[in-house]
């Protein structure tokens, strides 16, 4: 219940955010960073994380939510997807900076779209 | 440069002692332990199931799917190709022990006079060979199916893979296997362990993953995604593939050594192939 309510005053305080986001170049690098993240060849996180949004999401790894507030510095985000073996050194997330499974410029779409969940 | 020759020679030391001191059995009752710790309403001998250990939907659609087994048509025609004689009257049954009948649980093993791990499929291509027949290819087809036959005669016997304790080489081979399970390859970087171990149960996208134990105990298996019978190797290639890795070839000696770990972690599960899974 109290997840509910505090993803409800998440989406609420987001709108805010959406509103900027009508700027167009931010939108449309969050769209941008949305499909990088969905799509199969590229990140394919929902293999392994829920996302909102995205369907036939895995289990693997936890559930992406509240991005924003979970991760107030960026660059710890950013850092997490580029090599996560560095935090955790048994970890089971592939290294998408370190393996270039995804540009330097992907890389940060994908943080700006994460950072709107 | 003493130095780092020096660490050399403790790394190797380590290495050795390693090989030395490889436990097989140990390995095994360890992985028991971790699956049975973890998930304490799986039975064990319900890991000879796969994936569908776990999922109770997707185990629904499976017992279904057996009920007009997809594989059935392998196992007829590899009995018809088994009991075919070759150009020289002799046949499979002569090269194998008890007429070929029942004896999958057995394979891999580790032959001495050649030095390496012979799988099932390979020995059915030695067999062809010392026949004067040509090899079969081993990822469809004419072997598949008599690969499937064999199976199918062995079923509800328990595996088990031998690995002599008095030839250093197969517990090295056996080792190699282990090696290959447990390390990171490809882009993305995985070890099969991180799936298959660390992660049995969950789920990639819509797919569940099955455990180490009982990886090996249903092949040649009918595969939807396939649309055919395929081996153990088949699917190795596909993993492997998966984590864009640097391709391997079925029945590569690394393959068949990581066929003589995967097949040790089976054993004393009952062998249920062919199988299918989707
Ligand atoms: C094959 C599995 C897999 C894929 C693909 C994957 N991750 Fe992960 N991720 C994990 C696992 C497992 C964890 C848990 C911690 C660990 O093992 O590092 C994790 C942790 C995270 C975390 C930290 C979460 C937290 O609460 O600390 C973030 C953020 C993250 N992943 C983002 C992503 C993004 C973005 C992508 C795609 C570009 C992605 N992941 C792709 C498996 C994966
Ligand atoms: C990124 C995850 C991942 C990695 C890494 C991975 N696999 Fe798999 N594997 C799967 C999925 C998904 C399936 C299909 C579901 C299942 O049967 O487990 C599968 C299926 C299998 C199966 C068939 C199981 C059955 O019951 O028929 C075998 C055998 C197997 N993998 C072995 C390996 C080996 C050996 C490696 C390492 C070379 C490996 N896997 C690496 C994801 C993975």
């Amino acid at each position: 219940m109290t997840k509910h309510l505090l993803l409800a005053a998440m989406i609420l305080i987001g709108l805010p955010f959406v509103s900027v986001a009508d700027e167009p170049v931010v939108a449309d690098r969050i769209e941008q960073g949305r499909v990088l993240a969905f799509e199969r060849r590229k990140g394919n996180c929902l293999a392994c994380h829920l996302i909102e949004g995205g369907e036939l999401a895995g289990n693997y790894g936890p559930p992406l939510l509240m991005m924003k507030a979970r991760f107030p510095d960026r660059e710890v985000l950013r850092a997490q997807i580029w090599d996560a073996s560095v935090r955790m050194p048994t970890t089971r997330m592939p290294p998408f900076g370190r393996h270039r499974i995804l540009t330097e410029d992907e890389i940060d779409l994908v943080v700006d779209f994460l950072l709107t969940l | 440069m003493i130095r780092i020759k020096y660490m050399l020679v403790i790394a190797c030391g380590i290495l050795f002692a390693d090989f030395a001191h490889a436990d097989p059995e140990a390995d095994r009752q360890a992985l028991v332990n971790y699956y049975q710790n973890r998930f304490p309403n799986v039975e064990l001998q319900e890991y000879a199931n796969g994936l569908y250990a776990f999922d109770e939907n997707a185990r629904e659609q499976w017992l279904e799917m057996e009920d007009f087994p997809p594989y059935e048509i392998a196992i007829e025609e590899g009995e018809e190709y088994f009991n075919t004689p070759f150009a020289n009257g002799k046949g499979y049954a002569d090269c194998f022990e008890s007429g070929g009948i029942g004896i999958r649980q057995n394979y891999p093993h580790f032959n001495a006079a050649l030095g390496e791990v012979v799988t099932l499929e390979l020995a059915i291509n030695q067999c062809r060979k010392a026949n004067a027949e040509e090899a079969l290819p081993y990822l469809e087809g004419e072997l598949v199916a008599i690969s499937a036959y064999m199976s199918f005669t062995s079923r509800g016997n328990m595996i088990d893979v031998q690995i002599q304790d008095d030839d250093p080489r197969a517990l090295a081979a056996y080792e190699a296997g282990k090696q290959f399970y447990y390390s990171r390859r490809g882009q993305l970087n995985f070890a099969c362990s991180n799936c298959h171990a660390q992660s049995a149960g969950s789920s990639l996208r819509a797919d569940r993953l099955s455990a180490t134990l009982g990886q090996a105990t249903h092949w040649p298996v009918y595969r939807s995604k396939w649309g055919d019978v395929g081996t153990l190797h088949k699917r190795f290639r596909e993993c492997n593939e998966q984590v864009r890795a640097r391709p391997l070839e079925a029945q590569s000696k690394e393959f068949r050594n990581l066929e003589y770990f995967l097949s040790y972690m089976s054993n004393g599960l009952e062998l249920n192939g062919p199988a299918s899974r989707r």
